[in-house]
């Protein structure tokens, strides 16, 4: 009888351990970031894919369709600091690079959707912008702080990223022309 | 009477709780609602969305929204992540059941071990054997000898 009980103890103990790993394991898998460390390894990892609302109020953006062309993605907050300093040199780029196959779209993150229209009404901002109040998009693309910047080939495969802000035009361009040069 | 006694109890337990839902204040939200970007509560962070999401409660209290429509307008802009208290539902049902299963597992555990323990401690109670062997008379005389030091 005490075996037996001893035995059911260890069988539970054995299977509370199991399912708590499993647990974890479950969750890494769906936090990690392949973005980054393949970046880190000087590969072009494919762009987690996400569709999100449009804070222009047009419905939703997949980000698939915009498959064909370069894309800049820039994820910001109206909160941070270095994001308003940032924005006035994005929007500059939209306007030199719009019609050469390159589509810039901001991802407002963790924000309030009313605080992210002042913004974008504030600093003039014309390319399209998306609303990701949730961040769900932050751990699939291992974005570690705002601003942060992918540069996304006509594949679908991120070419390059800015941790922090792009600092100049000169930045800019040259995550653009990677994004355009071909793989 | 006693149905009486029971509803003034109730309605006495319910009246703060209905106050807190219909009148909150900014402190217990702040303490009830989680930053998204630091993951600490609202009334310990000072990140700068954690100020505008005090910022904010503030302006719905002050327009006379209710402690469950405060929740439910942060829950739509930043999910269900900015609840400190994880929802009944769902994946994060988990961190309600765990813990009460663990409390379960380790009061079936004590239980076990005590009925357990009990029952060794009653055949240690249990009168001798009279079937053993009579001690050998000489010990028996030495013992009795010993035994009487010790008697006043």
């Amino acid at each position: 009888m005490t075996g037996r009980i001893r035995l059911v103890g260890q069988v539970a103990a054995v299977g509370v351990v199991a399912a708590l790993l499993g647990l974890l394991a479950w969750k890494l898998t769906q936090d990690e970031s392949k973005v980054t460390s393949e970046l880190h390894r000087g590969g072009s990892p494919v762009a987690p894919a996400f569709t999100l609302e449009r804070l222009d109020g047009k419905g939703d953006l997949a980000l698939e369709s915009l498959r064909g062309k370069a894309i800049v993605l820039n994820f910001w907050a109206s909160w941070c600091g270095p994001c308003k300093d940032e924005t006035p040199l994005l929007q500059e780029g939209w306007k030199r690079w719009r019609g050469k196959d390159v589509v810039f779209v901001g991802v407002d993150v963790k924000d309030f959707r009313g605080d992210a229209r002042d913004f974008l009404a504030r600093y003039g901002v014309t390319y399209l912008n998306v609303y990701d109040g949730k961040g769900s998009t932050v751990g699939r693309y291992g974005v570690t702080g705002f601003p942060e910047t992918y540069f996304v080939d006509a594949a679908g495969n991120v070419r390059y990223r800015i941790a922090g802000p792009v600092e100049d035009a000169a930045e800019l361009d040259a995550g653009i022309e990677r994004a355009l040069a071909p793989a | 009477m006693r149905a009486t006694v029971v509803a003034l109890i109730a309605l006495l337990l319910a009246a703060p709780a209905r106050a807190s839902e219909e009148r909150p204040t900014a402190a217990e939200l702040e303490s009830e609602l989680v930053c998204p970007v630091c993951e600490a509560t609202l009334d310990t962070s000072n990140a700068p969305v954690a100020l505008r999401m005090k910022a904010f409660i503030r302006r719905r209290i002050a327009a006379g929204d209710t402690k469950s429509e405060i929740k439910a307008e942060l829950v739509d802009q930043f999910g269900p992540a900015v609840l400190a208290e994880p929802p009944k539902k769902g994946f994060e049902l988990i961190a309600w059941v765990l813990p009460l299963a663990g409390l379960a597992l380790g009061a079936a555990a004590v239980g076990v071990l005590a009925w357990r323990w009990s029952r060794t401690r009653g055949s240690d109670d249990e009168p001798p054997d009279d079937s053993q062997e009579p001690l050998d008379p000489a010990l028996e005389r030495r013992l009795d000898d010993e035994l009487a030091r010790f008697e006043p």
